[in-house]
């Protein structure tokens, strides 16, 4: 796993105890697009199950996986693309 | 309000649905923002598409207005609906058509 990958997942775990995580670099799939830089780890992709979600909008999940991140979205990260999940929820 | 910001504020009230992406809705120059284009068309929905690759100050302007990190974002009635994954997970399940039509927005009929 990349570096950054690393720091989204740890910081992930550590902000919502997940039953699930599995984050992506996606980085390849637009090389050369806008965004995309030398060395990759710039588009990631978050599936993440947890009971932090429960009773959340879709919006409120967003934004709590966003301010999680904030440090990579500002310095690396160019895209994140999010499916966040209450346990139970299809 | 910064000049910046009244000029988002202004985008997002005179207009009912405002997409703010990367390109125009003719030629998206990103894939998410594109996924979206192709969501709104097809449900038949106008919106104005403003472009923030040809505005640094929107471009950094949007993402502190609407308190988000990227790029699509999709606004109806001056409400913030989200980035890709949220329009296209409501579009998916219905809930998007269902909300332009609570908001009073002429929506094509699903064929």
């Amino acid at each position: 796993m990349t570096a950054i990958a690393e720091r989204i997942t740890r910081k992930l775990s550590e902000a919502f105890a997940p039953q699930q995580l599995e984050v992506i670099d996606e980085s390849h799939q637009h090389h050369g697009h806008s965004g995309w830089r030398e060395g990759g780890e710039t588009h990631f992709r978050v599936d993440i199950v947890s009971d932090a979600f429960t009773g959340k909008s879709r919006l409120e999940r967003h934004r709590m996986i966003n301010a999680a991140l904030t440090q990579e979205l500002a310095e690396r990260v160019h895209a994140l693309a999010i499916a966040a999940k209450a346990p139970g929820e299809a | 309000m910064s000049d910046v910001n009244a000029r988002i504020d202004a985008e997002v009230k005179n207009n009912d649905v405002v997409l703010f992406m990367k390109g125009t809705p003719q030629f998206p120059m990103c894939g998410f923002s594109g996924q979206v284009v192709q969501i709104l068309s097809y449900i038949g929905v106008p919106f104005t598409g403003v472009n923030v690759l040809e505005d640094q100050e929107i471009r950094e302007g949007i993402k502190a207005y609407s308190n988000w990190p990227t790029i699509p974002q999709l606004y109806v009635k001056g409400e913030f609906i989200g980035g890709c994954d949220i329009t296209r997970e409501m579009f998916q399940s219905g809930e998007l058509q269902q909300l332009f039509e609570e908001k009073g927005i002429a929506v094509k009929q699903a064929s």
